[in-house]
């Protein structure tokens, strides 16, 4: 079977299908270098390189969108949407709703999220929940590999403004060119099934606002995207030698968001915890929440997320992003009653 | 210049360490101009910077032994382990770093900003690169700044890279000439030449603070160690038969694969690729012309003496800063 490294499955689904459709332009900053292999194969008109103006580059991205190109745009990192926001607010994301539904914008937008690389709190944020607050917005997570393609497929297919963000820590290219510049002597916790793994002879979409289930328990279900995902199934691991079976969603798009699948998984095992990369408050874990009252789902429910700006110091970053202890830590809380053991994690 | 040099040349040894995680966007090369400028401000004035400032913090006066702390994470550096290399912050110096490329820009209006009203007379710098200039939040500022006449100094950094992309393929235009188009006198410096730098600092400087607006200074310099530490196409340009197979493999086979643009087109992409290594292996860092701390040095050869005792002070000063810096981490 071909397996592929994480960018690379990316790269790979993108090439085939610029291969067949000549619409398919890119552009961002340093996309030349960073693209090379699809600027060999493709040409310089529609593999393009940007000066450092977001808002005008990504701005034209979405217009080029509408005016039929189906230009992937290219942000260094997500943080950086900071800078441009203007162009998926208040542009991409209601074109179809302003023009009466006649009119949208077919954009993809690819950008590196996430953080465990020591790169601080300007440079190592999700935003996901963020962006899906927008109505009009499409938001993906990929966690694999075959994953990351299908999913590029489909956001390439899809009529209307996707995001479609790349986890640093699952990404070869962008840990070595950000992270550790080609030094043997640092070391990421990097999930190696994310990382590297199999993927299709030739891609086929995956479909957007479908959660998969990576395993099942009956005791609780953990819920989470992009490199949470593998951080849940290591915690149910460890779980599972500790007599508590998790079952693990992966939700894979944020926005539209499987309610379906969430109510389902969920309405078994009664128990949800959310592990949310993302910031805590007003974003993904607490909507889970909501949507399952919503539908009427009984549970009982706690969160792993990121509480404060990431600290650039690497021990304070690994305490604060989501990471396996304190998944299982509010795991056991969970199954076995709200007692000391979660005060004290709380404490921490 | 020098103590800076070696300052940076220490980071550098602590991120090839290990001891530093992430990206590091070392300031080596630019010396000429940061110390040049920092040598006429005083007290009550105030620095934007953007993600490669530790020269100019060093060189402001912020304890080296925070910096390196703090860019080994350390809960007693400059920011608590905090900020990083990226984000560091002196309030008491006024000094504020930012990783967003051009955010140097609105910083430096604000700061100069709140010195009409609580400092009268002092002005604020904002130091940026020429990819920076691209960004819209600069060229706004520089406009603002202009329509307030406030007391800001931009200073723009050219090494003539953005990144990985030469600024000239894709800046429209001449920069003087944006600043100029905006109201803003745009004055030319060899950004190599210490001395240069200073002359027409203190002269721009002295405009700026008697109230007549802000002022575009443009300096050429080298950046020695690229856009970061572990640059791609240095990696290249110093490194080829350990680099290149393992991009040109994948390149040729992305190149000769069927379904994509015509020969024309491609040939064009790789012409791309290899402009931007062979610029780069052209390197000017081999020129030692091109290194202010090299210019220096042999201007003040004609008292070797007197050099000689001023490097080994200035070695034996970093030596310690470093060791102090590498002490344990306080429990």
């Amino acid at each position: 079977m071909k397996s592929m490294f994480f960018t690379q499955a990316i790269d790979d689904a993108l090439a085939q299908a610029m291969a067949e459709d000549p619409c398919i332009i890119l552009l961002g900053e340093d996309i030349p270098l960073l693209r090379r292999n699809l600027l060999v194969r493709f040409g310089p008109e529609r593999v393009r390189g940007t000066p450092i103006s977001e808002s005008a580059f990504l701005g034209a991205g979405v217009a080029a969108a509408m005016a039929g190109l189906r230009p992937v745009v290219e942000m260094y990192m997500v943080d950086f949407l900071g800078v441009c926001i203007d162009a998926l607010l208040n542009h991409a994301a209601k074109v179809e709703m302003f023009s009466g539904g006649k009119w949208s914008a077919p954009v993809v937008v690819r950008a590196p999220c996430g953080g465990g690389y020591g790169d601080g709190g300007q440079h190592e944020q999700s935003l996901w929940g963020w962006l899906a607050h927008i109505p009009g917005l499409t938001v993906v997570v990929p966690s694999t590999p075959a994953d990351a393609g299908g999913l590029m497929l489909a956001a390439l297919q899809y009529d209307g403004p996707v995001i479609f963000l790349e986890h640093k820590l699952l990404s070869e290219s962008w840990l070595e060119f950000l992270g550790s510049g080609g030094r043997q002597n640092v070391q990421y916790d990097v999930p190696p099934e994310g990382a590297h793994g199999p993927v299709p002879q030739k891609w086929e979409p995956l479909p957007i606002g479908k959660a998969t289930l990576r395993c099942s328990g009956e005791d609780l279900t953990i819920v989470s995207v992009g490199v949470g995902v593998h951080r849940a199934l290591k915690a149910a691991e460890l779980l599972g030698a500790e007599g508590i079976s998790a079952t693990v969603l992966d939700l894979k798009t944020i926005a539209p968001l499987d309610k379906v699948a969430l109510c389902e998984v969920v309405s078994q095992t009664g128990r949800v915890l959310v592990v949310d990369e993302d910031y805590e408050s007003f974003g993904l874990s607490g909507e889970v929440s909501a949507i399952l009252q919503e539908e009427g789902v009984s549970f009982k429910y706690t969160r792993v997320c990121t509480q404060t700006t990431i600290p650039y110091a690497r021990n304070l970053e690994d305490q604060t992003l989501p990471n396996v202890e304190r998944i299982c830590a509010k795991a056991k809380a969970l199954v076995r009653g709200f007692g000391k053991s979660l005060a004290q994690e709380d404490g921490n | 210049m020098l103590r800076s040099r070696l300052f940076e040349e220490a980071i550098s040894k602590l991120w090839h360490d290990g001891l530093i995680s992430g990206e590091m966007h070392l300031g080596t090369g630019e010396e000429a101009i940061i110390a040049g400028v920092i040598s006429h401000l005083r007290e009550d004035d105030s620095m934007a910077l953007d993600h490669r400032g530790t020269a100019a913090l060093f060189m402001r006066g912020v304890d080296p032994v925070l910096i390196l702390r703090e860019l080994m994470g350390y809960p007693d550096g400059l920011c608590g382990g905090m900020g990083g290399h990226m984000h560091l912050l002196s309030k008491e110096h006024l000094a504020a770093s930012s990783g967003i490329v051009g955010a140097a820009g609105p910083t430096a209006a604000g700061f100069a900003l709140a010195a009409q009203h609580l400092r009268p007379g002092a002005l604020a710098v904002a130091f940026f690169g020429d990819g920076a200039m691209n960004q819209g939040m600069l060229m706004e500022s520089m406009n603002l700044a202009s329509a307030w006449r406030l007391s800001v100094l931009f200073v723009c950094k050219d090494d003539g890279w953005a990144i990985t992309t030469q600024s000239e393929k894709l800046t429209g235009g001449d920069l003087n000439d944006r600043a100029r188009g905006l109201g803003i006198p745009a004055v030319d410096v060899d950004g190599l030449d210490v001395s240069a730098v200073w002359e027409t600092a203190q002269e721009v400087m002295e405009k700026i603070r008697s109230g007549k607006g802000p002022i575009f200074l443009h300096a050429n310099c080298v950046h020695l160690e690229g856009h970061f530490l572990g640059y791609q196409l240095l990696k290249i340009a110093r490194a080829p038969l350990k680099e290149m197979p393992e991009i040109s493999v994948p390149l040729t086979r992305a190149f000769l694969r069927p379904g994509g643009a015509n020969l024309r087109k491609r040939l064009s992409g790789l012409k791309t690729i290899i402009s931007a290594v062979m610029s780069t292996v052209r390197d000017p860092r081999q020129d030692e012309t091109n290194d202010p701390v090299s210019q220096a040095r042999t201007v003040l050869q004609s008292d070797s003496e007197r050099l000689q005792e001023l490097e080994d002070r200035i070695e034996k000063e970093i030596t310690d800063v470093l060791a102090s810096a590498l002490e344990e981490v306080p429990s």
